[in-house]
């Protein structure tokens, strides 16, 4: 038998000892991401330089720059912006302002939580199937970029729903006494301020569109062109699908492992500063409507 | 005129947000139409008998995905075992244990472990873990299941920790306090009373993990080394089915039963993710309902 003194130290033994290896997990966590990150970017950035974002890759890739990935990359991510933007604001505009809550929405959000769930992959093999096949856009920056699009939608959905959240109900009430139609209300009172918000939404689902491999591998990309791409139709280089074929399919893997460090530190550069924008943006507009 | 327009942007909003059912529905339907051709000349049976994968044998080809679902589950549940304890036990110190200001720290930073595109963890994998497991298991290549599952899991960390701390955050705090008072300490509330509570949110997250593990294809494209093999530990070589869509959708003839073969392994990981998700999303109304 304990006495209370001697049970009361077991107890606050084992929860600081608990507590302790919680905060080690967290910690544990934060070490793998440092690593990664460390990794590539110790060996990625002295890779870098003008030439290598900014020169064609030279004598079968094992030289030169990236420069036609990234532009590829900037494309597609742009005309997946283009498909996603519109689509999932007036998704959301609808699911917020217009829907009564009830089957639809329901089956809608449904739909865009299990959408989000599809493996990319499966993306890949729908945009082979209907933007390539169907529609005929053959394998082009087209076809990639209405994949990506699609991706992205449930992400900007979720997002701008998120913001159209934030705007207080008094501003659209206050709009709809004065005698506002409901269109004109939600053009001049809901969606300016719900705007920022928006954008962050808008960034992140295009951080995760620019880092997408498997969507367009078969939709567009190419292991190779000596030219950027300058239609719609034309095939394109990105860097998601160069790093993975400087990492896994070139001819002579161990002597371009430095433009494939350099691929990924560009890559997650990339990726980085569009997350972190889209930190800071929300972080600046979070605390606007509450009081 | 005012009417007419009011009417027309309702629609308009209302055919958008409709939009995402029609692709979800559109993804299932052009998969299960894309493989029809292979599933009446090779039959259901013959894709989940025992076997192996290899349509392009010159005589006999075979189709069977046993060994593909195999490494798929294989890779899924290695990084649930990886995930699962490390996203709770992150997510229980974040949510009951962290200041407001390590939480304002922590919680970014998980987003950007959550933005790392899956191409650059797999090239991590294939150039930083490899061989540390080559090395720690005494094996010629660390390109294995093991090496997947470790990645996958890091992938799968972020959706994990995000869900199980919403999860544990939603139990509520009637149930701490009254645990308080009677004399337990914090330790004994999170162990006992808090994450039990939390239990079905933490599973509902663990799902979701596990349907971004099955459908996740760069990471494990590059990591796990993509054999055809009956796999028999986690130190082999594993082809999961997103893997295998990812290698051979490129090569293979448009129109062969190959192909359409392809589309349905498709199909096969589009149903699997889907139930896994939906089953999460269940789970989710089911503690919505019930909190």
């Amino acid at each position: 038998m304990l006495t209370k003194e001697e049970n009361h130290h077991r107890r606050n033994v084992s929860e600081k000892f608990a507590f302790l290896s919680l905060r080690l997990s967290l910690f544990l966590v934060m070490f793998i991401l440092g690593v990664i990150l460390y990794d590539i970017t110790a060996k990625g950035i002295g890779v870098l330089s003008w030439d290598f974002i900014t020169k064609m890759p030279k004598t079968g890739m094992t030289e030169g720059g990236i420069f036609p990935a990234i532009v590829g990359t900037l494309y597609v991510t742009v005309l997946a912006a283009l498909l996603a933007v519109p689509l999932g604001v007036a998704s959301a505009i609808f699911l917020n302002e217009y829907a009564t809550q009830g089957k639809i929405t329901r089956l809608i959000r449904i739909s865009l939580r299990n959408l989000a769930g599809v493996p990319s992959i499966v993306f890949g093999l729908f945009g082979v199937a209907l933007f390539v096949q169907i529609m005929g856009f053959r394998a082009s920056l087209l076809a990639a970029g209405l994949t990506l699009g699609l991706l992205t939608l449930p992400v900007t959905v979720t997002a701008a729903e998120e913001a159209l959240k934030t705007v207080p109900k008094s501003f659209r009430e206050g709009g709809l006494a004065l005698g506002a139609t409901k269109w004109q209300m939600i053009r001049t009172l809901v969606l300016p301020p719900a705007f920022p918000g928006m954008l962050t939404g808008v960034i992140l689902g295009l951080a995760r569109a620019a880092g997408e491999t498997a969507p367009i591998l078969f939709t567009g990309a190419a292991f190779f062109l000596p030219f950027l791409p300058n239609s719609p139709f034309s095939q394109f280089m990105a860097l998601p699908y160069h790093l993975f074929i400087m990492a896994t399919q070139h001819h002579n893997i161990s002597a371009v492992r430095p433009i494939a460090y350099g691929t990924a530190f560009v890559l997650l550069a990339m990726v980085f500063l569009l997350n972190l924008g889209a930190i800071i943006l929300r972080y600046r507009y979070r605390k606007r409507f509450q009081r | 005129m005012q009417r007419f327009k009011e009417k027309s942007v309702r629609y308009f909003f209302m055919v958008c947000g409709l939009l995402s059912i029609v692709i979800l529905f559109g993804i299932f339907y052009l998969l299960l139409n894309s493989s029809f051709p292979a599933i009446s000349k090779v039959g259901i049976k013959a894709f989940f008998a025992e076997g192996y994968w290899n349509p392009t044998a010159f005589s006999g080809p075979q189709y069977s995905i046993w060994n593909l679902i195999k490494g798929t589950f294989m890779v899924g549940a290695g990084s649930l075992i990886i995930a699962v304890p490390l996203g709770v036990a992150c997510a229980a110190y974040l949510a009951e244990i962290a200041s407001t200001r390590e939480r304002e720290i922590f919680k970014p930073i998980i987003e950007i472990l959550a933005g790392i595109p899956s191409v650059v963890l797999g090239f991590f994998g294939l150039v930083v873990v490899a061989p540390l497991l080559s090395r720690l298991f005494n094996i010629p290549t660390g390109i294995n299941a093991l090496n997947g599952s470790i990645l996958v899991g890091i992938m799968a960390l972020p959706t994990v920790i995000t869900i199980a701390e919403d999860a544990i955050s939603s139990v509520p705090q009637n149930y701490k306090h009254a645990s308080l008072a009677l004399g337990a300490t914090r330790w004994q509330t999170l162990r006992k009373v808090i994450l039990p509570a939390a239990l079905s949110g933490i599973i509902a997250a663990s799902m979701l993990g596990m349907g971004r593990a099955i459908g996740e294809t760069m990471t494990v494209l590059m990591a796990t080394g993509n054999a055809l093999a009956n796999p028999s530990s986690f130190l082999d070589s594993v082809r999961t089915l997103s893997a295998n869509i990812a290698i051979e959708m490129g090569e293979v003839p448009m129109g062969s039963v190959h192909f359409h073969s392809l589309f349905f392994v498709g199909l096969v990981l589009f149903l699997i993710t889907f139930v896994i998700n939906l089953i999460a999303d269940l789970i989710f109304q089911h503690y919505r309902e019930g909190a």
